[in-house]
């Protein structure tokens, strides 16, 4: 589920997993970690008071327990990858006859509700695998069928940094199972020169460099754009950045949208950074 | 006065080609120091300004559901000619000059803002945004130069009809809503041939200017008047007067904008190649500022500082008074005119330029029309640093 939080005047969203089972009250919880250079993350945790009015988007993804509770689950996860699942295991639980949950950490401590987890373990909910990185090395799929060995007649799902899930994914596509993941960071968006830039709306992909406009570069394809001054002042050429990175002609500023945004950009000022999606 | 182009004496006949383009930059650093430090406090002072301009509006329409009386008539009047000059200027204008849509808030974005006024948002951004932005003050090609009804340059054509323009003037104010709906609309060209007449492009802006006025007039002429029961007739003449209120303030501080002696004017040919220093320059010479308190800036929508506007039009209007002491630097080191006044001044000023110019150039009545000019320094002086505080930098 998005979540608009203003930071510093501006709007910002970000996808936060819902923990929250269900309730009468409709109450929901989102559980933020801090990242070092995050900017809503730190606003969140550190500076955010009770009260405050944030925005909610539409709840989405697939990440979820499916109608027909699962015979045998298991849970990969690691660092704030437990969120989503944590969810999970609140609403199932009662439910989820035999859930093993693997959790990858630096440390004990650094376990994120790592006490409810543990309190649920000893009252025979699920069964609890803790892996810690300081000490134990990274988590592997080696490692992983050594700690479940019937990982295969699992139904699994896995949520933490894009490493794990990668290797994760080809050891499951080797092997024929189906494995659902949620993925917290996208793919690396390349912030260089020039890039390939799709006119979601209109069908039209174009090559453009780093100096062209995706104004001349959209007009030089045919795409029907708006525009007026041509130089950054009368905001007439304004339409949104989907997905991609954009940057101002004028300072080199780089705007990124990520999936679901959709970030009005100067076209007239703007070339590409990367591949990028414009909604015209 | 004529443009700089064919005046006797030229206003930057002392600057370089070099000097133009220091000037860009120092004016492109200025900008960026503003955009650096845009955060929480700009935001939150929009906000608070569309708060207050929304208390005013409810409250105002509020008491004058009782508007019979008069204490109420008069109270109430006065709180909606305010919260439409409010909305108009300090709010609607700048916010769809999209000084607001950094904020990435879809309430608060030139794209989405539709203001209370006749003409709609998308028309008036484009003539407004778009050319007069972008042509300021370049003759034939800036239409707010006279809006196509009158003339206030020497420089452009005298026609016999010219002879009535103070009272098309004066008209034009007290209708002004509707005024700039039909500029925007440019129903001058529109309407005069069979073909334009039915171009559906025209035919479209047309009706969406229709749906608006009417829109407008529903909800001030009709639906707050019924809603006041016994008070329907003073409703009524409350709204009236109080968007007449809007319309003569709103036109005497955009006149006071571009008309007043000291503003100067351009060829239509002189801007072609134009450096950004060079499209710098226009703006600073072709803009007029009002002199005031911090009452005077609200109420203008910080078009006090028209010329600081016409240099950054996308740059939030709360930030245009700290800046205004390192522009007016600017002018002086560069040795330029920064062209200023009380309200008064300028509105006479710009008025007494209407009436002049309704005779032709060559009237044998008329009197010298230059005004005495300040000799600019023969260089401009090398950059002394101006400790201006700007927020948050």
């Amino acid at each position: 589920m998005r979540l608009g939080v203003e930071v510093d005047g501006v709007r910002q969203w970000r996808s936060y997993s819902l923990t929250s089972p269900p309730r009468p009250d409709g109450v929901i919880t989102v559980t933020v970690t801090a990242v070092p250079d995050g900017v809503v993350s730190t606003q969140l945790v550190r500076r955010t008071k009770v009260g405050t009015v944030v925005h909610l988007d539409q709840a989405a993804g697939d990440f979820t327990l499916p109608r027909d509770r699962p015979a045998k689950a298991l849970f990969v996860t690691a660092g704030s990858g437990i969120t989503p699942v944590m969810g999970m295991l609140r609403d199932g639980v009662g439910r989820l006859d035999d859930v093993v949950l693997v959790h990858s950490a630096p440390r004990p401590e650094d376990v994120v509700f790592g006490a409810q987890l543990r309190a649920l373990a000893a009252r025979g909910g699920l069964r609890l695998v803790e892996v810690h990185t300081a000490v134990d090395g990274r988590l592997t799929p080696a490692r992983l069928a050594e700690l479940v060995p019937d990982f295969a007649t699992r139904q699994t799902w896995a949520c933490g940094p894009n490493g794990l899930l990668d290797a994760l994914q080809e050891t499951y596509d080797a092997a024929g199972l189906e494995l659902r993941t949620e993925r917290f960071r996208p793919v690396v968006l390349a912030v260089g020169d020039g890039g390939t830039v799709t006119f979601a709306d209109t069908g039209v992909t174009a090559e453009a460099d780093a100096a062209t406009s995706l104004l001349d570069t959209g007009e030089a394809n045919g795409v029907l754009m708006p525009s007026g001054c041509r130089m950054g002042i009368c905001f007439g050429c304004v339409i949104p950045l989907r997905e991609g990175s954009v940057r101002d002609l004028r300072n080199g500023h780089v705007t990124t949208a990520v999936d679901g945004d959709a970030i009005p950009v100067q076209t007239c000022v703007s070339a590409a950074a990367g591949p990028c999606h414009l909604g015209i | 006065m004529t443009t700089i182009q064919k005046q006797d004496h030229n206003p930057i006949a002392h600057l370089t080609a070099e000097d133009v383009e220091n000037l860009g930059r120092e004016l492109d650093a200025l900008r960026e120091k503003v955009i650096a430090s845009r955060g929480a406090s700009d935001a939150a002072y929009i906000r608070k300004v569309i708060k207050t301009q929304r208390a005013l509006e409810m409250g105002g329409r509020a008491v004058l559901l009782a508007s019979r009386y008069k204490p109420a008539w008069f109270v109430g009047t006065a709180a909606l000619a305010v919260a439409k000059i409010l909305e108009n200027m300090e709010i609607g204008h700048n916010v769809m000059h999209g000084q607001w849509d950094w904020m990435r808030d879809p309430k608060i974005h030139s794209t989405t803002w539709e203001w209370d006024h006749a003409s709609p948002a998308d028309q008036w951004k484009h003539s407004h945004n778009e050319l007069h932005h972008t042509y300021t003050n370049v003759l034939g090609k800036d239409n707010d130069l006279g809006y196509g009804i009158m003339r206030v340059d020497e420089g452009q054509k005298w026609y016999p009809a010219h002879l009535g323009q103070p009272l098309w003037n004066l008209i034009n104010a007290i209708f002004f809503q509707y005024g700039i709906a039909a500029y925007d609309l440019e129903l001058g060209k529109n309407l005069s041939s069979k073909k334009r007449r039915n171009d559906p492009g025209f035919r479209e802006r047309l009706s969406a200017t229709l749906r608006k006025v009417r829109r407008q007039a529903a909800k001030d002429y009709l639906v707050h008047p019924l809603l006041s029961g016994p008070s329907a007739p003073t409703t009524l003449a409350a709204n009236l007067t109080a968007n007449l209120i809007r319309n003569l303030w709103t036109h005497s501080v955009i006149m006071c904008g571009h008309f007043p002696e000291g503003v100067e004017t351009f060829e239509r040919t002189s801007i072609e190649g134009e450096t950004r220093g060079e499209w710098y320059l226009r703006q600073m010479l072709g803009s007029a500022n009002i002199s005031g308190g911090p009452l005077m800036h609200i109420m203008t929508g910080n078009l006090s500082f028209q010329v600081e506007h016409h240099l950054f039009p996308d740059l939030p209007s709360n930030r245009y008074q700290e800046i205004a002491p390192v522009v007016r630097n600017l002018f002086e080191r560069y040795g330029l005119t920064y062209t200023t006044g009380s309200l008064p001044k300028q509105v006479a000023s710009a008025w007494r330029k209407v009436i002049r110019l309704a005779l032709p150039n060559d009237f044998p009545a008329k009197r010298p029309t230059t005004a005495p000019r300040p000799t600019p320094a023969a260089t401009p002086r090398a950059a002394e640093p101006v400790r201006v505080a700007v927020a948050g930098a």
